[in-house]
C-alpha cells in the first residue's frame, strides 16, 4: 500500500466518513456525555482505545475463526460477547498497570460496552477483504474522528450553556442544531476524495 | 404486596405516547437518525425493532424464573443478537436493496438500549402477556417516531415519498439537505424543540392557573 493511499484512507475515515456526523454511530454518548469538556475527552479517549483494539481483535476472529469454519452468521453474537469481555479485560489491565490512565478513563470504560460505535466499526471493517494494515488504519482514524467530533461538540455546548437562547431550544434541540451544522461542514468536504470505507 | 395491576391498554398507551422512545426518552438515536432518510428504510427499521422487542420480551418473560440473576444480562444479549441475526438474514434474502442501505443498523439493534432496557425494566418482572403488549407498545412508539421523522425528511428533501406514491414538487426544487445527513439532526431538533415548547407552555399555564386560584381564595 502506497503512502498516498494510506493518507487517503486515514483522512476519509477521520473526516469525510466521520462516524458520528455521517454514520450516526455512537449518538447516545455524543449527546449524553458532552456536557463538559473533560468528560467528553475521557469518553472520547476510552472509545478510541476500545474501538481500535476491538476492531483488530474482531478482524482476527473473523478471518481466522469465522471464515475457516463457515460460521459468518455468528458474527453479531460473537462480536458482542468478545467486545464485552474485551472491555472488562482492558479495564482490569488498565487498573493494574496504568493507574493514571485509569483515573482518567475509569468510569467511562464500562459505558463503552453498550456504545454502538464499537460494534459498528467491528462490523464495518470485517467482511470487506481489507488487509490488516488497512483495518488498523481505518479503525484507528475512525475512532479519532469520534474523539474529535465529541470534543469539538462539547466545547461548543459549554459556550451555548451561557448564551441567551429561548428556553424551549435549550439542551437537546440546540445541541442537535449544532450537530447539524457540524454535519454540513463534513458534507461540504465530500469531494472527489471519496473512497468507500 | 399491593402493586396495582396495569391494564393491557394502559401499557400499550404508555409505550406509544407517554414514554415514546424517540421523542420523549431519546433512546436508540443511531437508527433514528441514520435510517430516516427514506420512508421505506424507516418502516423496515421500525418493523424490525417491533419484531425483536416482542420476541425477546416474550422469551425473557417466559424464562424469568429460571434464569439466574447474575448472568441474566449476557443471556439477554445473546438472545437479542440471535433474533437480530435472523431478521438480518431474512432482509438479506427478501429485501436486498433495503438491506444494502440500512443493513449495518439492523445488526446494531443488538446493542440498542431500547431492547435491553425493556427486557430489564419490564419483561424480567412481568408475565408473558403483559410483556408482549409492552414490547408491542414500545416498538410501535419507535416505529411511529421513525415514520414521522422519515415522512418529513423524504417529503421536504426529495419532494415526494416513493413508497406512498406522493409527489408534491419536483426533486430539483426540493431542499435536499433534509434527506442528507445534516437533515437528520435538523428535523429531530425541530421536533424535540416543538415538544419542549409545549411542555414549557403547559407548565406556565398551570402556574398561572395556580396564581389565579390563589388570588381568588
Amino acid at each position: 500500500m502506497s503512502i498516498d493511499n494510506m493518507i487517503l484512507i486515514a483522512f476519509n475515515a477521520f473526516l469525510i466518513q466521520n462516524i458520528i456526523l455521517t454514520k450516526f454511530l455512537g449518538i447516545c454518548s455524543f449527546l449524553g456525555v458532552s456536557k463538559n469538556k473533560s468528560s467528553a475527552l475521557g469518553m472520547g479517549l476510552a472509545v478510541t482505545f476500545v474501538i481500535t483494539v476491538s476492531a483488530v481483535v474482531s478482524y482476527f476472529i473473523y478471518e481466522f475463526i469465522l471464515i475457516p469454519y463457515n460460521i459468518e452468521y455468528m458474527r453479531t453474537i460473537i462480536f458482542i460477547l468478545v467486545i464485552a469481555c474485551l472491555v472488562q479485560l482492558v479495564e482490569m489491565v488498565v487498573k493494574k498497570y496504568f493507574k493514571s490512565l485509569y483515573s482518567l478513563l475509569g468510569i467511562y470504560l464500562p459505558l463503552v460496552t453498550t456504545n454502538c460505535a464499537v460494534l459498528g466499526v467491528a462490523i464495518l471493517v470485517t467482511g470487506k477483504s481489507y488487509t490488516f494494515t488497512q483495518t488498523l488504519l481505518i479503525s484507528f482514524f475512525t475512532a479519532l474522528g469520534y474523539l474529535a467530533s465529541i470534543f469539538v461538540f462539547s466545547s461548543i455546548r459549554v459556550k451555548l450553556e451561557d448564551s441567551p437562547i429561548p428556553e424551549f431550544l435549550k439542551g437537546i434541540p440546540v445541541g442537535l442544531f449544532t450537530a447539524a451544522i457540524m454535519s454540513m461542514i463534513v458534507l461540504g468536504l465530500k469531494t472527489s476524495l471519496m473512497v468507500p470505507i | 404486596m399491593s402493586r396495582t395491576k396495569q391494564s393491557k391498554k394502559s401499557i400499550l398507551k404508555k409505550g406509544i405516547i407517554d414514554n415514546n422512545p424517540t421523542f420523549v426518552m431519546l433512546l436508540g438515536m443511531c437508527p433514528t437518525l441514520a435510517t430516516t432518510n427514506t420512508f421505506a428504510g424507516a418502516l423496515a427499521m421500525g418493523i424490525s425493532v417491533v419484531i425483536v422487542l416482542v420476541l425477546t420480551n416474550a422469551v425473557i418473560s417466559l424464562f424469568r424464573k429460571i434464569v439466574p440473576a447474575q448472568i441474566r444480562i449476557p443471556m439477554y444479549i445473546t438472545l437479542i443478537a440471535t433474533v437480530v441475526t435472523i431478521i438480518e438474514y431474512f432482509l438479506q434474502i427478501y429485501f436486498i436493496e433495503l438491506y444494502d442501505s440500512i443493513g449495518i443498523y439492523i445488526a446494531l439493534i443488538a446493542v440498542n438500549c431500547i431492547i435491553l432496557g425493556r427486557a430489564e425494566a419490564f419483561a424480567a418482572k412481568n408475565n408473558v402477556g403483559d410483556s408482549i403488549v409492552d414490547g408491542l407498545g414500545t416498538g410501535l412508539g419507535f416505529l411511529f417516531g421513525l415514520s414521522i421523522l422519515a415522512f418529513f425528511r423524504e417529503l421536504i428533501g426529495t419532494g415526494g415519498i416513493d413508497l406512498l406514491k406522493i409527489n408534491i414538487m419536483s426533486s430539483e426544487n426540493a431542499i435536499s439537505i433534509f434527506a442528507q445527513n445534516p437533515g437528520a439532526f435538523l428535523t429531530l431538533g425541530i421536533i424535540v424543540a416543538i415538544r419542549q415548547y409545549q411542555v414549557i407552555k403547559k407548565k406556565k399555564t398551570k402556574e398561572l392557573q395556580g396564581d389565579y386560584e390563589n388570588v381568588n381564595r
